[in-house]
């Protein structure tokens, strides 16, 4: 819904919140439900009304709880029987400023002041310890500047100064939050962005306990938002670049590429060249980079391979260079990438094309660029927070260089005349093994973001991961797939639980689809029958849970894996007289 | 502005904030003629209200207005827009 995008309307939004709910409820969107306590530290009501609204539109339905005023302490620590009942999915502790009890005081030694932090960096931290019983997420907010410096610019620096303990203490909280006790909720730089004359609003404060200006309020929903659906696999994967006037001034067909402003010459080829590089720092992150441009190939890659520029024609996974319609190009490029309509940013200076792609394929996001204003093209982009990693594997590193070489094998086995031959040519070999510590990121990060392939579409953050990897009732699995072009990182992760003595039921079955068609989760099938009858299982479940996206596995277990059908979705295999099927990957296992 | 184009608009407001149609306000309206006015929403509303006049209400103001009728006439004393 383009008013929950930035940038918003931020009073419209305070206005309409019910009319907004409205429609979003009624818009039939398939939605993930997750519990979030909120543990305020200021009246949170309005914040929280704001935050549904957006985390709506992202395609996830929050149930809330809500601390009392100003008891997030008591309730994180001591606990609270409501809360404790609740059992959130997430923990958001929402303070600010306002909950330090920290005024700039000249009159403190430097040891005293040193110790006044301490002791409030040790209640936070006490907090995040006792928080730890829901063993989910937690949302911490840093804190933003003070309303006013008792000692003027001598305030951010002098450990007796209000001022300093935010920095210290936001320094302190990112610490934290880089060892993994909590996510970051960035409040300072949200209060930065917004103005700091405008977000501190004292008679909101006084009145009602506002940690901010009201305007400010949906600021604060949307940046948690971001982390939120980032967190639940919501983000978008990919951005869909038009090239002239996009990615360089001019038009590269008519004026020549040696007329393109892009470079250092003038401050609008700077621009363009800020702006490639912010794309191609995007890739670093793993957002998939395409084109899809206007123009003969040939000016298309005579553009990118521009000396002066900062992007290179293999930094696009795709890159769709022709005079068909944009909407149809773009829908190639996802189809041809494995991805969904869903998964697309697309971004054109074009208001005309712009309005095409938004109308025809209406859940791909087009942030409005203002082709008179390229300058402010990565502000656009940046602050749409499609691509807002919460961590970053190195599989995202190289996940553009993964989606390149998936459309070259696509290109290859088009032209292979048997299959078989195809994969064999590939070399491909597969480490499969239990959950290990070092691939619990990127184990959650899958399963929390793939949507086709993927037979429950169940949830589970690193900590609960953790948990089945050391249960004595658990089975578990991570696939990792590498071939002749390269490494394609961990793309599969089975979770199967002991019911008991001699069954298995397969909680989770998911597999990342830029390996699809590689046999891959035949042999995730084999080592598991192999793990499973080793702990003497005799009979293994699986069942299939429909969603709007996950169609393509409706029918994996019976017609690929071969298991009877004895109900509606479930299914069953007899361990004993399994065939392993396993042709074309070398395996490794544990 | 003249009190009937503040009424008119301030109908606006409620019918927004509350998302009800129905809602016709007379001086004598009160937080109790409309059932989800409660405490938070009494906030949203003075924010939409000022908002929408152009104006901010002083600390003393929002606790002691008893009804429509009185925020009409600080509206149209101080209103701006």
């Amino acid at each position: 819904m383009k008013e929950l995008e930035y940038p918003f309307d931020a009073q419209y939004i305070l206005k309409k919140r019910r009319a907004l709910k409205r429609q979003l409820s009624e818009d039939g969107t398939e939605r993930i439900k997750k519990r979030i306590a909120v543990l305020g530290g200021s009246t949170t009501d309005d914040i929280v009304s704001a935050a549904e609204l957006f985390l709506l539109n992202n395609g996830i339905e929050p149930e809330f709880w809500q601390s009392e005023y100003n008891k997030y302490w008591e309730d994180g620590v001591f606990g609270n029987d409501e809360l404790e009942e609740f059992a959130p999915d997430l923990v958001w502790v929402c303070t600010s400023q306002a909950n330090l009890r920290l005024r700039s005081d000249p009159a403190l030694t430097a040891e005293e002041a040193q110790q006044r932090l301490d002791a409030e960096l040790s209640r936070f931290e006490q907090l995040w310890e006792k928080l730890k019983r829901f063993g989910c997420p937690i949302v911490q907010n840093n804190f933003d500047a003070p309303f006013y410096a008792l000692m003027g610019s001598m305030d951010s620096w002098d450990i007796r100064g209000a001022g300093y303990a935010v920095n210290y203490l936001d320094l302190e909280f990112a610490r934290h939050a880089q060892k993994g006790d909590i996510l970051l909720l960035d409040l300072a730089g949200t209060a930065a962005e917004y103005g700091l004359e405008r977000w501190h609003d004292r008679s909101y404060w006084y009145m009602y306990k506002y940690m901010c200006a009201r305007e400010a309020v949906p600021s604060v929903a949307y940046k948690f938002s971001l982390i939120v659906k980032s967190l639940y696999g919501r983000n978008k994967k990919l951005l869909a670049l038009d090239l002239d006037n996009t990615m360089w001034g001019g038009i590269v067909g008519d004026d020549g590429v040696d007329a393109l402003e892009i470079g250092q010459e003038t401050g609008t080829a700077q621009s363009y060249y800020e702006f490639q590089q912010y794309v191609k720092d995007l890739s670093k992150l793993g957002v998939v980079l395409t084109v899809c441009s206007k123009n003969e190939e040939e000016n298309a890659l005579a553009g990118l391979s521009h000396p002066e520029g900062a992007v290179r024609p293999e930094d696009f996974a795709l890159i769709k260079a022709n005079w068909e319609p944009k909407d149809r190009n773009l829908l190639e490029t996802v189809q041809q990438l494995d991805l969904l309509p869903s998964a697309i940013v697309f971004a054109d200076d074009n208001p005309a094309e712009r309005a095409i792609v938004g109308r025809t394929i209406p859940e791909a996001a087009v942030p409005e660029l203002d082709g008179e204003r390229p300058e402010s093209y990565i502000q656009t982009i940046s602050r749409g927070g499609w691509f807002e990693p919460v961590a970053i594997s190195a599989d995202d590193l190289s996940r553009n260089e993964m989606y390149r070489r998936n459309a070259k094998r696509a290109e290859l086995a088009a032209n292979a005349g048997d299959y078989g031959e195809y994969l064999t040519s590939l070399e491909m070999k597969a480490e499969i093994c239990g959950f290990r510590d070092i691939y619990l990121k990127r184990i959650s990060q899958l399963t929390n973001k793939s949507n086709q392939f993927n037979l429950t579409t169940r949830r589970f953050t690193a900590e609960q991961m953790e948990g089945f990897m050391t249960s004595d009732s658990h089975i578990t699995l991570y696939g990792k797939l590498t071939d002749n072009c390269g490494d394609n990182g961990v793309v599969s992760v089975v979770v199967g639980e002991i019911k008991d003595a001699d069954t298995l039921e397969i909680t989770l079955w998911l597999m990342s689809c830029r390996v699809l068609k590689r046999e891959m989760e035949l042999a995730m099938l084999d080592v598991l029958v192999r793990k499973a009858k080793a702990r003497g299982i005799k009979k293994i479940v699986g069942v299939y849970l429909p969603t709007a996206k996950n169609k393509m596995v409706s029918r994996l277990y019976p017609d690929v894996f071969g298991f009877a059908e004895v109900g509606e979705g479930i299914f069953e295999l007899d361990a004993e007289s399994y065939e392993f099927k396993t042709k074309y990957i070398d395996i490794t296992e544990d | 502005m003249n009190e009937k184009e503040i009424y008119k608009r301030l109908t606006e407001v409620f019918r927004d904030v509350f998302d009800d149609d129905s809602i016709t306000l007379t001086p004598q309206t009160t937080a109790d003629d409309i059932d989800e006015w409660d405490s938070i929403e009494h906030i949203n509303l003075i924010g939409a209200v000022e908002d929408e006049f152009g104006l901010r209400f002083k600390m003393g103001e929002v606790s002691g207005m008893k009804n429509v009728g009185e925020m009409v006439s600080i509206i149209s004393a101080r209103g701006r827009k």
